[in-house]
């Protein structure tokens, strides 16, 4: 662990259990599990922006929901500023709660439509009985309102989410994150529901809050080209694993794992002539309720060897912070 | 599959002509789609590119003619052949749906019903569009079209929900198939799906559209989508095609300002990284247009003349077929 690690997760897992049909629960006593997030290690240090990156049921979702104690992880140890996060009681969890914030991936479900934007703002405010006045509360919200750029906010401030575009309402939603003065924050794919126009805006804006506001940042997202556009170091998980993990510039230019290649040659590009489907990995991520023997990749690899269908490749550092796992780097 | 369609590219499957489009609203006339033009020739596909909100999607409506019940069709034409969609009676045009016209909605994962067999809802489509079609037949067709589109047939037992994202986008493009149109609409398609499975459905598109020579609409916020599947594109701002033309000239060199911004809008791997530019501001309210040139609120080299006049669509820039409506080019 580095001195000015945030977040520490080691070994961390979480296994959903599934529930079973009548029939099924007389005859078989076996329980049936989605392993969602498989023993993964990472950490987040200060001021930093992380990403994780892999496709829909990677496990990336639950990670970051593990993280701010969203979810109870069922094995491993996670830490925040070097408290161990399964020790905190369920009183003490509020205090904390102020100090890591979540963005949610669509802002259209995220705000709630029958409060006004003010109230949006203000519920963390009054729910963290932070003792402001009430002009310190108007205050605050109207100087946060100006850093995500929703301007005049006197103008905003009693609209209702439906009166909002989709790129202003994901600037409320980063405004409610940002306005406890956070340490830590989890955006899970911020921008996926918004028009191509509008994310580059969104994105410059959470990376500028990020600096200002000094917070570490997890970045989750399927687009390895925005994770790179954001992150200086990232993640790249497949069916509950970390396979791939470094400094983003060295995963990009330099990826080891054949599933982050087949992240980066699936990246859209406007330009027509380089046509990114010819050799776009085939199949689908398998089901995380009985993951594949061996590398977990292994079904859809296309460079594939006989361990790899019995051995699981271990996680190994193959130089400066860059980890990979696969049988082909070792 | 087989068909019977002519191979002839030059032959002029759909040819749209000053469309105009509007929604009445309580509070004025809302138009959507404002007097644009393109047309579609066989076995050719082009993108129809554009924000939310700039009557794209109107656009989609407006062809099949399922307009909501406060959209109407002002003016133009869409002639599909010898026929003008825009003057046939109701039950005439239910001879072109799903037969010479079909769509892929938004959402694939919403688009198909949850109560029903993914097979099923195939075989409705065969059978109420084709009269006299056999159960049996039909279900054998839809078994066709699941392994046309890389599902395999027996799939088709199962419900929508047994289906993974990228396998029920798939079950629509099979369903919209099912009564093999010249023209496929398709709207979004691959937006809401993670990079791979989209790069996989971008594929399977991209191959159908030669194996069956099919005409495509492709609707999308998305250039990267264009690039991939698309000979021609038009890009649409607030109700008005700004710039159009082939894909390879205009990605490699947009005029318009507004495309310009659209193109700009993507993180490239292949660049050293840079702060991601974006077009300030966002789409106008269509109940009251800005004046002259829709796109003078939001643009970086606006003029005074911008403010006053609506530019003209002229040839510009060095693609053969290279059209845009910009004062900067001597659209005054």
């Amino acid at each position: 662990m580095t001195e000015n690690a945030v977040i520490e997760a080691v070994h961390l897992t979480k296994h959903f259990q599934l529930s079973k049909g009548f029939t099924e629960s007389l005859f078989s006593r076996r329980k049936s599990l989605v392993r969602a997030v498989d023993d993964i290690s990472f950490e987040i240090r200060e001021k930093e922006v992380f990403g994780l990156a892999g496709e829909s049921g990677s496990g990336k979702t639950t990670t970051g929901r593990l993280v701010l104690r969203l979810e109870e992880p069922t094995r491993g140890k996670l830490t925040f500023k070097g408290r161990d996060l399964a020790k905190i009681k369920a009183k003490e969890l509020k205090p904390l709660r102020r100090k890591m914030q979540i963005v949610f991936q669509d802002p259209y479900e995220s705000l709630n439509p029958r409060m006004t934007v003010d109230d949006i703002l203000a519920e963390p405010l009054t729910v963290q009985r932070l003792d402001h006045s009430k002009a310190e509360m108007n205050e605050k919200i109207r100087k946060m309102l100006e850093a995500v750029e929703i301007t005049p906010p006197d103008e905003f401030l009693l609209r209702y989410p439906h009166e909002l575009s989709g790129g202003q309402r994901q600037r409320v939603a980063v405004a409610r994150a940002f306005i406890l003065d956070p340490e830590f924050i989890v955006a899970d794919e911020p921008v996926s529901m918004l028009d191509v126009s509008i994310r580059a805006e969104i994105l410059n804006l959470m990376l500028d809050l990020v600096e200002k506001f000094n917070v570490s940042f997890l970045y989750i997202t399927h687009d390895i080209a925005l994770a790179r556009h954001m992150c200086d170091r990232m993640a790249v998980m497949y069916l509950g694993k970390i396979v791939e993990m470094g400094p983003t510039e060295e995963i990009v230019y330099e990826p080891l794992h054949p599933y982050t290649n087949a992240l980066i040659d699936a990246v859209p590009t406007p330009d027509p002539t380089a046509k990114r489907t010819k050799g776009v990995l085939q199949g689908e991520i398998p089901s995380p309720i009985n993951p594949p023997s061996g590398c977990r990749f292994h079904t859809r690899c296309p460079v594939v060897m006989d361990i790899c269908h019995k051995e699981e490749p271990a996680i190994v550092e193959i130089e400066g912070e860059h980890f990979v796992a696969c049988h082909r780097h070792k | 599959m087989s068909t019977n369609r002519s191979n002839d590219s030059n032959l002029t499957v759909l040819d749209v002509r000053d469309l105009k489009t509007y929604y009445t609203t309580a509070r004025g006339p809302v138009k959507a789609v404002d007097g644009i033009s393109f047309q579609v020739k066989s076995g050719e596909a082009i993108g129809l590119a554009g924000e939310s909100g700039c009557g794209k999607t109107t656009t989609a409506l407006t062809i099949m003619r399922i307009l909501p019940n406060n959209g109407e069709i002002v003016s133009g034409e869409m002639l599909l052949g010898n026929k003008d969609l825009t003057k046939l009676k109701e039950k005439q045009m239910r001879q072109i749906r799903w037969k010479k016209i079909s769509i892929v909605f938004q959402g694939a994962m919403n688009a198909l019903n949850p109560l029903f067999k993914v097979g099923d809802q195939i075989v409705e489509a065969i059978v109420t569009n084709e009269r006299n079609v056999s159960k049996k037949s039909a279900y054998e067709r839809a078994g066709k079209m699941l392994e046309l589109v890389g599902i395999q047939p027996s799939r088709g037992r199962n419900y929508p929900h047994e289906f993974s994202g990228g396998m029920r986008q798939r079950a629509l493009i099979a369903m919209a198939l099912a009564c093999n149109p010249d023209l496929l609409i398709a709207d979004e398609p691959g937006t809401a799906l993670d990079v791979i499975v989209q790069a996989q459905v971008l594929k399977l598109m991209s191959e159908l559209k030669s194996k069956l020579n099919l005409s495509m609409v492709l609707i999308t916020h998305d250039l990267s989508i264009i690039a991939e599947l698309c000979e021609k594109t038009a890009i649409m701002y607030a109700g008005k095609i700004v710039e159009q033309g082939d894909v390879i000239s205009i990605f490699k060199e947009p005029m318009h300002p507004y495309t310009q911004g659209l193109s700009r809008a993507f993180p490239s791997l292949k660049e050293a990284r840079r702060r991601m530019m974006s077009i300030h501001g966002s789409p106008p309210d269509l109940l009251e247009p800005p004046s002259g040139c829709r796109f003078h609120p939001r643009c970086s080299k606006v003029m005074p003349i911008c403010k006053q006049k609506e530019p003209k669509t002229t040839k510009a820039g060095k693609g053969r077929n290279q059209y845009v409506a910009c004062h900067l080019y001597g659209g005054s």
